[in-house]
């Protein structure tokens, strides 16, 4: 580097974001605020464990006596999430179709658009007990609410995989003069069925879990029998509750990637 | 004409294209096309060239209506397509086959499938959803896949073949319309040069034997003369040039693409 030319200042190679900075700054900031105001204390933290410690010792040994209720809220509750996820996901098929903004005119997407969004609007809770003062208790409300709540969540996402298909092969098949439910058969839904299946089998996931929620606001499923249990201070047959519950959500995954493996 | 057709009563008029005073504008008062008339029929071959931005691609498509003329009236054997809408635009268009730059193939459905496209125009959605073709219809595509050279690969999915392999299942897909006249736009400007080669030899040989009338829009102005007995070249929005590939000229193309130092 003997005889460079007069060097060039090409000022600096990234830009320094302050804005960005500062925000970072104002969140932290304010973690540390509320956890003041709200007393989170390393003390209280402490007490917390120690406490949390005699609830998990109160649950074992885990209480078996009662298998045949926990069997029949169990079956219950895998009723309730089937049959919300099949007419979850059969009703959101045409509503995510619907809702879609590349296939459909505006004034058609907009109402399905909206009625996706009312049912996005409310956690299933909610629904829940709504259902539940409509319909009255039991399996109805919980697979009611189960099925708003699944074409909130896979009506929307429906929507948007098809908003995002190629409209290369919907060009030739309108080209080629084919009517408007086979251009759907063959250009669009064979781009978005491996998501769908996906979809559909997450949803079948969240209604299990969902499902087991749903009962303590009485609207069936294994819920009602966790919450009691909770009430009379039954932590044995409380830990049984969640582990059958643990494990039945990790059945249903395993069983949701094999179904996926077949439709690759 | 056809006073030598075996049945005197009424031999079918030749296939035939014929654009009569075409004018698009996207803006109005900016026409993108204006004024442009010609004729094709028989197995004759017309080549489209001209500059990236001329309309040429929007020619091809008001042809098949996928985009609106702003005026001037297309007729396809005879028959006046323009302004028809529902029902009778799906009826119009399976008489005009047309084959993609990207070749517009859904890459998901099998190469069988994407062949069968073709006849979507002819099938009822229901029997389309089914499979269920009609015999004659799935004779017709195994004898051109065999024709193509791809029998061997009819039941893979479209997204296993090469670039060349999907044009020909493009050209094979609109070849099964049995088109009046056969639209390509741009077909081989995705390809290498030998392969581009094949395809145009594939287009030019099917669209003979089939005696179907065939417009290509191509960059490749060699490519152009060698296989087309006609070129059409298209700047400042109307024809510039119309004659054989013989007549066409540096002049011409000076005025077609502007300057000339790339014709060096």
């Amino acid at each position: 580097m003997t005889n460079t030319p007069a060097k060039r200042d090409y000022g600096r190679p990234f830009q320094a974001n302050w804005p960005a900075r500062a925000g970072w700054l104002i969140a932290l900031l304010y973690a540390l605020y509320a956890a003041n105001l709200l007393d989170i204390s390393w003390a209280r933290f402490v007490i917390g464990l120690d406490n949390g410690a005699r609830f998990i010792g109160s649950m074992f040994p885990l209480d078996y006596a009662r298998w045949q209720l926990l069997v029949d809220n169990l079956i219950e509750t895998i009723e309730i999430a089937i049959i919300a996820s099949a007419f979850g996901v059969l009703f959101s098929l045409p509503i995510g179709l619907l809702a879609a903004r590349n296939l459909m005119p505006g004034w058609v997407t907009w109402p399905f658009r909206t009625f996706i969004a009312l049912c996005r609007s409310f956690h299933p809770v909610i629904f829940a007990i709504l259902f539940v003062k409509a319909v009255g208790f039991g399996p109805l409300a919980g697979i009611l609410t189960l099925i708003f709540a699944s074409i909130g969540f896979i009506g929307k996402l429906f929507a948007e995989a098809i908003e995002e298909i190629s409209l290369k092969p919907v060009e030739a098949l309108r080209a080629a003069g084919a009517p408007f439910m086979s251009v759907i058969g063959y250009a669009v839904l064979p781009q978005v069925l491996n998501r769908f299946i996906g979809f559909s089998s997450y949803q079948l996931d969240a209604n299990l879990r969902n499902s087991t929620m749903v009962g303590i606001v009485g609207a069936g499923g294994i819920g009602g029998t966790l919450f009691s249990a909770f009430q009379r201070f039954d932590y044995d047959f409380l830990a049984t509750i969640l582990i059958s519950i643990i494990a039945l959500v990790m059945i249903s995954e395993y069983i949701s990637t094999q179904v996926k493996k077949v439709f690759q | 004409m056809g006073t030598t057709a075996p049945s005197p009563a009424k031999s079918p008029p030749a296939r035939s294209l014929r654009v009569d005073k075409l004018c698009k504008e996207y803006v109005a008062g900016k026409p993108i096309l204006s004024n442009i008339s010609f004729e094709v029929s028989g197995k004759n071959s017309v080549a489209i060239i001209g500059p990236s931005g001329t309309g040429k691609s929007t020619l091809i498509r008001c042809v098949n209506q996928l985009i609106p003329p702003t005026s001037g009236d297309i007729y396809v054997s005879g028959e006046n397509i323009t302004g028809l809408r529902g029902g009778a635009l799906r009826r119009a268009r399976r008489k005009i086959g047309m084959v993609f730059q990207e070749f517009n193939l859904v890459e998901r459905l099998t190469v069988m499938e994407n062949v069968l496209c073709g006849r979507l125009g002819y099938v009822s959605s229901l029997r389309a959803w089914l499979r269920r073709y009609p015999q004659r219809d799935i004779d017709m595509a195994f004898n051109l896949l065999e024709s193509i050279g791809l029998i061997d690969f009819t039941r893979q999915r479209a997204d296993s073949l090469s670039g060349g392999q999907r044009q020909r299942v493009g050209i094979a897909r609109a070849i099964m319309q049995e088109p009046h006249v056969l639209l390509a736009d741009e077909p081989t400007s995705s390809l290498d040069p030998k392969t581009s080669v094949e395809i145009m030899e594939l287009l030019v040989s099917l669209t003979e034997t089939h005696q179907i009338p065939l417009i290509i829009n191509i960059h490749d102005v060699e490519l152009a003369k060698r296989f087309t007995t006609r070129i059409i070249g298209i700047a400042r929005g109307g024809i510039v040039f119309d004659g054989p590939p013989a007549q066409l000229h540096n002049d011409h193309l000076k005025d077609i693409y502007g300057g000339e130092n790339w014709l060096q």
